[in-house]
């Protein structure tokens, strides 16, 4: 059996707080979020960067944190989906996910609606076809997007009309 | 009056918790002292185990080791019958079979135990097809390998072969199909003398888990506690599997005395659980030259893998369903379902059916091209109408609208203009076009007496604070539990949907209200829910604390009031099986279902015949399905619905080695992206009935009959392709491709 | 999770320099790590043997993509993100673009290197069929010094590249001014989107009054790497593109490649997909 390296410290930000962690290296950015940090809200469905599950942002990019080792989480700003609704208050695509029925089982909403976040901070007004693509590394079993497509559209009229 | 709460789209109850991330699933909670559980399983497809090596390197004292001598009760999971073992002892059957549980604190060491174990067999001749199973060179299961076969007959069809004008034949197959929920299978377990045995987890029916337990801890019904958590999606995946990794975790939870978390990776969820049963049809049918059906002699046969599961159940409503919506005079369907040495296939949403009504959908077509006449033509002159049977001899006595719904979907997808349109346009293309539809029923409910035989309840209480709790065994899995049984409560009683709550399936709570399958749990359960909460509403009327027309602080007033005087405020309600409905499960002849939804479903593919390529340019579903609860919740059932029938036809093609899957990843094993689905354009017609709540029928499984032919029939329309197998994977097509010329 | 992830060190050089010395260090000892999008994927599966790795990523030398007039130079770690983003690699190199684009999801884009991708080797990657018709070459560096070899003819075979003993992949380097009049790429994949390819196909040229002048093939997921079609091209090359030539050229490219059965596709269907689009390659140049 494998003699065990030792541990190294993550710092970081998540959701806006400095959060320091010791951890293995090459230990899953996801399992360290999840069991580490207490953030179950990421979700493991492939382990593979295959169903986007796991994604979440960070430094600003979307990723696979099922894909990221501790140790290049040093020093990153980090954003899970418990950190898209300001407090109470759920953001345009929360709401308008729970009124349009873009979320069944939920385990893929997370991700789901961190892709869709990231697509909008770049392309406020996406055309169908460009939400299409943005969303194509997440996968839903349950709603066959359609749903999924007309939440994220129904949020950028929300935000259109209001900015 | 109008309906406050039927028919409008009400956000899900649990919806706030699914898009902030605060919904609860197995493997986000955790237990004081709680440790990790893993399975060892066989690497060989069928054998003799001669013994279990524990290698060096592993501080195998501080592990918990469970084997099937471990096992306090029976070593089975008992379902419909107790063939499968828990965990193999003498013998393995399938490959990926359960053979030694492992536990411990550390996630990480428990995968170099895994690898650390050995298993020393013998190896036995396995069989891997249907051919092999039949033809009894082995015999892996009981004296002939048939789990199951049915015989259903009407008329006689050996009297129409020879008035025919033609007779066509045609053999169509089916793939595994993998159900691929999103979260894997998980469970967390705690057993102790005292307590007895509780499971958490992702399922479909805590009482099928209940059950599982009992038996294999030989505890009376109290001690065992199934709990329901949050579930990212079922889809029959997690009917009767659960049982087994519950039974497993429980296992190790009572050895090691300690809460045991058994969360399976994708890898070993693909390889170790049930898929969709692969399937054979062989159609024989005459018909005269107008193209009326004068018979149908159907050979209908499924692969059950190594144990009987739910194979049984399968096959009938794969029987049942497979002469379709169509009078026929003379139907002869001869079924069975076999052993492999597979993991066994379970249930995966349409039970059967998916598979018999591709083959006949498919075939209908051929059967058009044979007489001469349009696929539509076909169907017209053969549609089923109210006070016809089906070939079970089930007098239909709904209102049939299959030519109406027929109507309607080849104008909502311009079926006619693009007909011809590509008629005259690919001859001049590399993309071929073409357009296609499949039409079909889906029986709601447990086939015949099996309603009668679940005997659900359900419970509404409502509280001295006025709310109303609906309890029921009845899970949600992202296809609206929650939130259509609120809307039936309130509905009943006058009030919002914020007024109910729908509690935790958890089985020392709620009554057993049967599986969350079979597109019954609006239709039987909401029923029972609806009953009881009108129940509550008549207690309160007649206990002079409520006039009608009241308020809702007129009802928690009330609420407070009742208990005083009257006791608790509930109403548990059975079920009921009509009078009228008869059902011989002998003769397998009857009334199978107590309500169908009817559908035509058109698809318009694109195929590129450089590379076969097929995509689905566009999808209508039309489909009559009584009263449409929730707009939204429903036609987002379709739209999935759709979408993994797409995934069925096209892309989800299962590559098996001597009875093991090999492309077990997401990365290999396709289901399709937001990049592969069309638009999916869904409409309902409804006739509300009578025994449904507020008029509903099931709808679940629906979508998954009519999308794999529809897309088949127009690839084959597109190309001239005879399509006989799905999936249609790209390098089936294009060798069809060159054998024809288009 | 399948690997004992405590045994496993991912560990960051000071600094470039200091990469370069551990790389020379105990040969083998430690393996680069850049973005872990291959690497990450095999420890999930418990299929990872080497257990010490060198996490390159924040290097700024392995960052950047310098223009001058004669190239376009990609340091190793860039990005499929930056190079879909990239003005000039989107007008003068577009297969480039576009297999940067149909690589695995946005998430995915967003870590993958280029350095990376070409160091994991596989045949059925999506961009050394762009970069193999581009001409590029590839930038090695090791503490031994540092050299520009052409990266045709670097691929050994299988999963195997000509890297020195300690020498990393600093930088790949696209020829300007080759002046195709026409690039085609298809990958034809299992699905439309985060799909592996069955066929990879990239092609460019240069017609003149309809006569072929130039022409470079390169084919990925049919051969053990990806590979450049130069019997094919030889066929083509002062050629016009018409049937008889199409039929030579779809000929000589069924002895060029060798497609294999595998979990995802068979021999058959790639052979028959390659020759089909070459053929529609062809016809994009009479258009």
């Amino acid at each position: 059996m494998s003699e065990a390296a030792r541990k190294i410290r993550v710092q970081c930000e998540i959701n806006g707080k400095a959060v320091s962690l010791e951890t293995h290296s090459m230990a899953r950015l996801l399992d360290v979020l999840r069991e580490q940090a207490g953030l179950t809200g990421t979700k493991e469905g492939c382990g593979e960067g295959e169903c986007g599950a796991c994604s979440i942002e960070m430094d600003g990019a979307l990723v696979n944190s099922c894909l990221i080792p501790a140790l290049q989480a040093d020093g990153a700003k980090i954003r899970t989906i418990e950190g898209v609704a300001d407090a109470d208050v759920l953001s345009a695509l929360q709401k308008s996910f729970l009124g349009h029925g873009g979320a069944q089982c939920g385990i893929c909403t997370p991700g789901m609606i961190l892709a869709a976040r990231n697509l909008l901070s770049r392309n406020a007004q996406p055309t169908e076809n460009e939400v299409r693509e943005a969303l194509s590394g997440n996968l839903c079993r349950c709603t066959g997007y359609t749903k999924i497509f007309e939440s994220v559209l129904e949020a950028c009229r929300t935000q259109r009309a209001h900015p | 009056m109008e309906n406050r709460q039927i028919g409008k789209s009400i956000p899900r109850k649990e919806g706030r918790e699914k898009v902030t991330g605060a919904a609860r699933y197995v493997d986000d909670l955790t237990f004081p002292d709680m440790i990790h559980g893993l399975t060892v399983r066989s690497s060989f497809a069928r054998g003799k185990i001669l013994g279990i090596r524990f290698g060096e390197g592993i501080p195998w004292n501080e592990f918990t080791i469970v084997t099937a001598k471990d096992i306090p009760g029976k070593n089975c999971i008992a379902l419909l019958i107790e063939d499968q073992p828990c965990l193999a002892d003498q013998f393995v059957n399938h490959p990926e079979e359960a053979v030694v549980l492992l536990a411990h604190p550390d996630k990480y060491l428990l995968e170099e135990a895994r690898r650390a174990v050995q298993i020393e067999y013998e190896p036995l001749p396995g069989v891997f097809t249907i051919d092999d199973s039949l033809s009894l060179k082995q015999i892996i299961w009981g004296d002939d390998n048939v789990f199951k076969s049915y015989r259903v007959e009407k008329g006689d069809v050996g009297s129409a072969w020879s008035s025919a004008d033609f007779i066509v034949e045609g053999e169509y197959e089916t793939g595994a199909q993998e159900q691929l929920y999103i979260e894997p299978q998980g469970m967390i377990a705690r057993a102790n003398s005292t307590e007895g045995v509780t499971v958490w987890g992702s399922l479909q029916c805590p009482y099928y888990v209940h059950k599982a337990l009992v038996r294999l801890f030989g505890l009376p019904k109290e001690k065992v506690r199934v709990v329901q958590t949050e579930t990212g999606g079922g889809f029959g995946g997690k009917e009767e599997y659960p049982s087994m990794i519950a039974g497993h975790a429980a296992l190790l939870a009572l050895k090691s005395g300690k809460p045991v978390k058994m969360i399976y990776d994708r890898a070993e969820d693909m390889a170790a659980t049930t898929k969709r049963h692969p399937s054979r049809t062989r159609h024989r049918t005459a018909v005269t030259r107008e193209g009326k059906l004068l018979a149908m002699e159907i050979d209908f046969t499924l692969d059950g893998g190594a144990y009987e599961t739910l194979s049984p159940v399968v096959l009938s409503r794969g029987t049942i369903h497979a002469a379709g919506p169509y009078a026929c005079p003379n139907v002869l369907i001869q079924s069975r379902v076999v052993a492999t040495n597979a993991p066994p296939h379970g249930a995966f949403r349409g039970f059967g059916a998916p598979q018999s009504v591709f083959a006949l959908e498919r075939h209908l077509d051929r059967v058009a091209v044979a007489v001469g006449i349009s696929p539509e033509e076909v169907r017209r002159r053969n549609f089923l109408h109210e006070g016809q049977t089906l070939a079970v001899g089930q007098v239909v006595r709904e209102k049939v609208q299959m030519d109406k719904l027929m109507d309607r979907a080849l104008a909502l997808s311009g079926y006619h203009e693009k007909r011809a349109r590509f008629a005259e346009e690919n001859p001049r293309s590399a993309i071929k076009r073409g357009i296609g539809f499949a039409a079909f029923l889906h029986g709601a409910g447990f086939t015949g007496s099996g309603e009668e035989y679940l005997a659900s309840e359900a419970l509404v209480t409502a509280t001295p604070e006025g709310k109303v709790h609906v309890l029921a065994g009845s899970t949600e899995m992202g296809q609206g539990t929650n939130t259509i049984f609120a809307q039936i409560a309130a509905e009943a009683l006058g009030l919002d949907c914020d007024q109910i709550e729908i509690l935790q399936p958890d089985t020392s709570l709620v009554p057993n209200s049967g599986p969350t399958v079979a597109s019954r749990t609006t239709m039987i359960v909401g029923k029972l829910v609806e009953t009881a909460a009108l129940a509550i509403k008549k207690s309160l009327l007649d206990a002079g604390l409520l006039k009608n027309g009241y308020s809702a602080h007129d009802f928690v007033d009330a609420c407070r009031k009742y208990p005083g005087k009257f006791g608790a405020l509930q109403s548990l309600v059975k079920y009921q099986h009509p009078g009228d409905l008869h059902w011989d499960d002998a003769k397998y002849q009857g009334d199978a279902y107590g309500a169908y939804a009817w559908a035509v479903y058109v698809a318009e593919v694109s195929v590129d015949t450089r590379t076969a390529e097929v995509r689905v340019e566009d999808f209508v579903a039309v489909q009559e399905v009584g009263k449409v609860i929730n707009p939204i919740l429903a036609a987002g059932q379709i739209e999935g619905g759709v979408a993994q029938g797409i995934g069925f036809a096209l892309y989800e093609n299962v590559v098996w080695q001597e009875g093991r899957m090999v492309n077990g990843q997401m990365t290999n094993y396709i289901m399709p992206t937001s990049m592969d689905v069309p638009p999916i354009r869904v409409f309902f017609e409804e006739l509300p009935y009578a025994r449904g709540p507020a008029g509903a029928k099931g709808i679940g499984e629906l979508p998954l009959d009519g999308t794999a032919p529809a897309i088949a029939n127009a690839i084959s329309h597109a190309t001239r392709a005879d399509v006989r197998q799905i999936p249609i994977t790209t390098e089936k097509l294009m060798e069809m491709l060159e054998g024809v010329h288009v | 999770m399948r690997s004992y992830v405590p045994g496993y060190e991912l560990l960051a050089p000071r600094n470039f320099a200091d990469a370069l010395d551990r790389m020379a260090g105990q040969p083998g000892e430690w393996k680069p790590f850049a973005g872990g999008t291959d690497l990450m994927v095999l420890l999930e599966a418990g299929k990872l043997p080497h257990r010490k790795f060198l996490s390159l990523w924040k290097l700024p030398e392995l960052r950047g993509i310098a223009v001058t007039p004669e190239h376009v130079k990609l340091n190793a770690l860039t990005t499929y993100t930056e190079i879909r983003r990239h003005e000039v690699l989107r007008r003068e190199f577009p297969m480039l673009c576009q297999a940067a684009a149909e690589t695995g999801s946005i998430a995915t884009q967003n870590r993958g290197t280029l350095g990376g991708n070409i160091a994991n080797a596989s045949p059925a990657a999506d961009s050394p069929p762009a970069l193999l018709v581009y001409d590029a070459e590839l930038g090695l560096v090791s503490t031994a010094g540092a050299r520009w070899v052409p990266y045709h003819g670097f691929w050994m075979g299988y999963k195997q590249i000509d890297l020195r003993s300690g020498e990393l992949i600093r930088a790949i380097r696209l020829p300007r001014n080759q002046s195709f009049s026409k690039h085609y790429y298809r990958k034809v994949g299992t699905r439309k989107a985060q799909a592996i390819s069955k066929v990879c196909f990239a092609g460019a040229a240069r017609t003149d009054g309809g006569r072929i002048t130039d022409v470079r093939i390169s084919l990925g997921s049919v051969a053990p790497t990806v590979l450049r079609a130069v019997e094919t091209e030889k066929i083509l090359r002062g050629e016009r593109p018409a049937p008889p030539v199409l039929q030579a050229a779809q000929q000589a490219l069924a002895r060029e490649i060798a497609p294999i059965d595998d979990i995802r596709s068979t021999a058959r269907y790639r052979l028959r997909v390659a020759q089909n689009l070459l053929a529609e390659f062809c016809e994009s140049l009479t258009s």
